[in-house]
């Protein structure tokens, strides 16, 4: 700490020379820099494993194993109920009518993206009118893509031109059609999520296997 | 005892303090801190606050600490251990309605000590950096009410939880990652409630001590400020004694416990009362227990975020190719820090609201009134009529500190007196 002291008297003696008072000062903040270069790369590493603890665990990852949906008892004009999770998100597994699939093909008008443009929204065999493998059958993660709630729902709103309902999120009042597509002019961004899910007979699919997406 | 009595040395409690002072800065702490530090003689009502908000820190603090004893962090456990603390432990219940009517009122004193600040101009040189502590400590009470009201695990405390985290999925490229690293999850779940839990009962009250401790060291270097908004150090008697400040102590500290007594009135008679507040301060929906499936009807934060929540529903326009969901973060997150720049913002002549002008006044008037309909607003559920409103009352909370520069500079204001009057 002495050798410091006197480094900075003569440095405001003498600001030409590096070295004064015997004391090598270029090569004194060389190496502070270095040294507190190196501290903070240490740091750094140290904090990496606080950092990283916070992240889903491997028994948080082992509970997004995938879940097989039986919806026998599902009929046409309702959605199944009670509701299935997934990764702990709720799963929306509709059974839609002829009605209802007709007006998804031709009532596009006031919808943000009707043809599912968004890659991140649903596995590639979503990308039709029904965002779904079977027209009849709509398999979507009920989450609002705005704030995260899970929206309801309805047959009897009419807040969608077809008049065929869909999805309403209470939260911020966001519209989806029957198809999960959101509306234009709500809050929420995106269409609903479509998990990737397979058949595995006519009315049980398995949810979140790898490869299915 | 007769020898005691007519010795002329010091006494048992002198020499005490004397083998303490040598080991110890105790008499020179407290005179500098208590006895000797000279507080503007004419502290008004809204000078209270900051006492009361101490006042309220120490009972948040010890409620919490027995609560956490019959409190069980997990998912399975917490919402049946507040019903057992509730019911079932003595006192359980008064010692939860004074934590949770506690959060309340600390963001009330708060809230109040804060608009002292706008009023008479506490954020100005050489208190600027007083003023960015205080800043700091706010966020990280508004942190820790947020991670506390997940704690009961009930479906509002849930859904709310899950809604604020949402929020930060707007942050372009990081943000679902970002989610799913607050969480420790792909949902909420337990794992977050524990984390939640390690935050508020133990780093956030470390933080928000050490924050307070800074505050407190900062105020006393730079001395208070007084609703005339002028230093009183610009006057000193002979030995350097500020002519118009009195001791702290014992002039403040009674002032302060007066008010504490009146404070406790008012506070017991909630905690006794109206704890729930007509769904205010605990909302009817937390009465059920988290059901990650179900969202409530209509939810909404605690009275004290709702005026920012308001603000986030405000922003319905995508914006120069961002979602409105983004736009509605910035402005959430941009009107709880914008009052950090207030210092820099301010170029009023003067400090004290008693003699700017009319501008100045009409500003802060707005600025109230607008955070009263936001406050409003957040509560409620959305709709056409108060979406506007709420865009309306946003324009004003960001005028008032936007265009400060230019209405202090150009409204007319009144000269400062020499002395402070009273």
């Amino acid at each position: 700490m002495s050798d410091g002291d006197v480094a900075i008297v003569s440095a405001k003696d003498d600001n030409k020379d590096a070295t004064s008072g015997g004391v090598n000062r270029d090569r004194r903040y060389f190496l502070i820099q270095a040294t507190s270069a190196v501290a903070a790369v240490g740091v750094l590493g140290a904090a990496w494993p606080f950092v990283k603890y916070w992240t889903p665990s491997a028994k948080a990852r082992a509970a997004g194993a995938p879940v097989k949906i039986d919806f026998s008892k599902l009929v046409p004009g309702e959605m199944l109920s009670p509701i299935v999770a997934w990764r702990g998100k709720p799963i929306f597994v509709v059974w839609r009518d002829n009605q209802a699939i007709e007006s998804l093909k031709s009532d596009t008008s006031d919808l943000a993206d009707p043809d599912s443009l968004n890659p991140d929204q649903q596995p590639e065999f979503a990308v039709n009118a029904w965002r779904s493998v079977k027209p009849e059958i709509g398999v979507y993660l009920g989450i609002c893509t705005h704030l995260g709630c899970s929206p309801k729902y309805v047959l009897t709103d009419n807040f969608e031109a077809s008049g065929q309902g869909g999805f309403f999120c209470p939260c911020h009042g966001s519209k989806f059609d029957l198809a999960g597509r959101v509306v234009k002019g709500v809050p929420a961004p995106d269409n609903l999520q479509v998990p990737p899910y397979r058949f595995v007979s006519d009315t049980v699919i398995v949810i979140g296997e790898e490869g299915t997406a | 005892m007769e020898k005691s009595k007519t010795q002329t040395g010091p006494t048992k409690l002198e020499s005490a303090m004397g083998w303490l002072d040598k080991r110890f800065p105790a008499t020179e702490t407290f005179e500098y801190h208590m006895s000797k530090y000279y507080a503007p003689k004419n502290f008004n009502f809204w000078y209270y606050f900051g006492f009361l908000a101490m006042f309220v820190l120490v009972n948040q603090l010890v409620t919490g600490v027995w609560l956490t004893m019959n409190y069980v962090p997990s998912g399975d456990g917490a919402f049946a251990s507040v019903e057992y603390i509730m019911r079932d432990v003595e006192y359980g219940w008064l010692l939860r309605y004074l934590h949770s009517t506690g959060a309340s009122f600390f963001f009330i004193v708060i809230y109040l000590h804060m608009y002292r600040a706008l009023r008479y101009g506490s954020y100005r040189g050489p208190r600027e950096l007083l003023w960015l502590i205080g800043m700091a400590i706010f966020i990280a009470l508004m942190a820790e009410g947020f991670f506390g009201y997940l704690l009961p695990w009930g479906n509002m405390s849930y859904w709310g939880a899950q809604v604020i985290v949402s929020l930060f999925g707007a942050i372009p490229f990081i943000g679902p990652e970002l989610m799913e690293w607050i969480r420790g999850d792909f949902l909420m779940s337990d794992t977050t409630l524990n984390r939640f839990f390690a935050l508020h009962v133990v780093a956030l009250p470390l933080v928000l001590c050490i924050l307070i401790f800074v505050h407190l060291v900062a105020l006393h270097h730079v001395g208070s400020n007084n609703p005339d908004g002028i230093e009183i150090k610009k006057n000193k008697d002979a030995d350097g004694i500020p002519l118009d400040g009195i001791p702290f102590h014992p002039y403040y500290t009674v002032h302060d416990i007066h008010a504490m007594v009146v404070f406790l009135f008012i506070f017991c008679g909630v905690v006794f009362f109206a704890p729930e507040m007509g769904g205010y301060f605990l909302e009817a929906p937390n009465f059920d227990m988290a059901d990650p499936l179900k969202t409530p009807d209509h939810i909404a934060p605690v009275w004290y975020y709702t005026p920012f929540y308001a603000m986030l529903r405000a922003a319905t326009y995508p914006l120069f190719g961002m979602s409105a969901k983004f736009w509605g973060f910035v402005v959430m997150a941009g009107a709880i820090v914008i009052p950090a720049v207030l210092p820099w913002l301010d170029r009023s002549p003067v400090k004290s609201m008693r003699y700017k002008g009319v501008w100045s006044r009409m500003m802060l008037s707005l600025f109230v009134i607008s955070f009263f309909i936001l406050g409003y607003l957040g509560t409620q559920a959305p709709s056409k009529l108060g979406t506007i409103m709420a865009q309306i009352c946003t324009t004003i909370y960001f005028s008032y500190f936007i265009l400060m520069p230019w209405y202090t500079r150009v409204e007319k204001t009144k000269p400062e007196p020499e002395r402070v009057t009273g």
